[in-house]
């Protein structure tokens, strides 16, 4: 990007620019495995248009195709989507829509540790790709909602047999939900919230 | 048809949470170095918002003069990376020297406590409603 002419940086529309009063800001991950609907579920319910971050990061050759000595190294791009929803004039929530390989997360500082709950938006035609993000949350102590995207042709399970299959503690929310609709998305948040606040009340966060 | 069956890697106790900490960075795949300079860095979230405090000065570089111009309303660093398209870490190596300036000013993120804060919570939710 050339930064001589700072006038033709795209920047906020003035739509998009937040009130001076904002103070701070609370976040959201919403995470799950290719082609699940992350992105779809941040546009349902951004009040911007949802923004991409960048980060790269370098992968030494050890070993791999190392033809040309130590120094090969691969670099990928690792993207994420994310929106924003003002709550008061004081306080914004940010959602980030974050890649299902826990690899990645390091990448951003806290993400995961300073968000305030996670949604694992899961797919019944493939379950599995779930598993492993279910079991990093899990150990990482950030607590969760399971949403299951209504996918046309996806299997219906009861969700008595998703939590089994899916090894859930009883008190975890499994909702289903549409990530077109911003209705059906903001419900799904306001379960994560509502799951947040009782495990407030009875001082189970960790 | 019976789904698929996670199994836990960790059956029986889970090994204990970790500290709500924001900001150290953790790295567990030792193979991987992030993009940008290792340099120190501000403890510097994606949603620690920004705020600019001063006009460019004229020693001012054009990521500085740029980055200003964004945040003369606050503005996540998150957002501040998309329209700047800069990864991440770049960001917060030039912000570092402009909070070290004094160009900015960063308001940290409310994170998650170990001691949730109800009141935000609830703030939250209420915010949700109206949308
Ligand atoms: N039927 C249905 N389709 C959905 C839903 N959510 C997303 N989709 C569709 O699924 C496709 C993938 O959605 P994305 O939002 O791009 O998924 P993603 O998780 O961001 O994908 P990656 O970033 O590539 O991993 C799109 O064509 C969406 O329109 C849903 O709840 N129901
Ligand atoms: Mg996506």
């Amino acid at each position: 990007m050339d930064f001589k002419n700072s006038d033709t940086i795209p920047g906020p529309r003035t739509e998009d620019r937040l009130p001076q009063t904002v103070q701070a800001a609370v976040k959201i991950v919403i995470v799950g495995g290719f082609g699940v609907g992350k992105t779809t579920m941040v546009g349902s319910v951004s009040e911007i248009k949802p923004l991409t971050t960048e980060e790269t990061m370098t992968q030494a050759g050890i070993g791999i195709d190392d033809n040309f000595g130590s120094d090969t190294k691969t670099a990928t791009t690792v993207a994420m989507d994310f929106g924003r929803i003002s709550i008061t004039e004081k306080l914004v929530l940010y959602l980030f829509g974050t890649p299902g390989q826990e690899r990645f997360w390091f990448l951003w500082n806290g993400l995961f540790e300073g968000a305030l709950g996670a949604v694992v938006l899961i797919d019944t035609r493939r379950l599995e790709v779930s598993f492993d993000v279910i079991g990093r949350l899990e150990e990482r102590g950030v607590p969760f909602v399971v949403a299951v995207n209504s996918f046309p042709d996806a299997p219906r399970y009861p969700v008595e047999e998703l939590r089994q299959a899916l090894d859930l503690a009883p008190e975890i929310p499994i909702v289903e939900c549409d990530a077109r609709r911003r209705a059906s998305s903001r419900d799904t948040l306001m379960t994560l919230m509502r799951f947040l606040h009782s495990l407030a009340m009875t001082g189970a966060l960790t | 048809m019976t789904p698929p069956q996670r199994q836990r890697r960790y059956p029986s106790q889970p090994p204990a949470p970790e500290p709500a900490a924001v900001g150290e960075r953790r790295n567990p795949e030792r193979m991987f170095v992030v993009g940008g300079d290792g340099g120190d860095r501000a403890n510097l979230d994606l949603v620690t918002l920004i705020v600019a405090r001063a006009d460019p000065p004229p020693s001012a570089t054009p990521e500085q003069t740029a980055l200003l111009r964004l945040c003369t309303a606050p503005l996540s660093v998150a957002e501040l990376s998309a329209y700047l398209s800069l990864p991440f870490s770049v960001v917060t190596v030039v912000l570092t020297q402009m909070l070290a300036d004094e160009l900015v000013e960063a308001h940290k993120p409310l994170v998650r406590q170990s001691v949730a804060d109800r009141s935000l919570l609830e703030a939250v939710m209420h915010g949700l409603q109206k949308l």
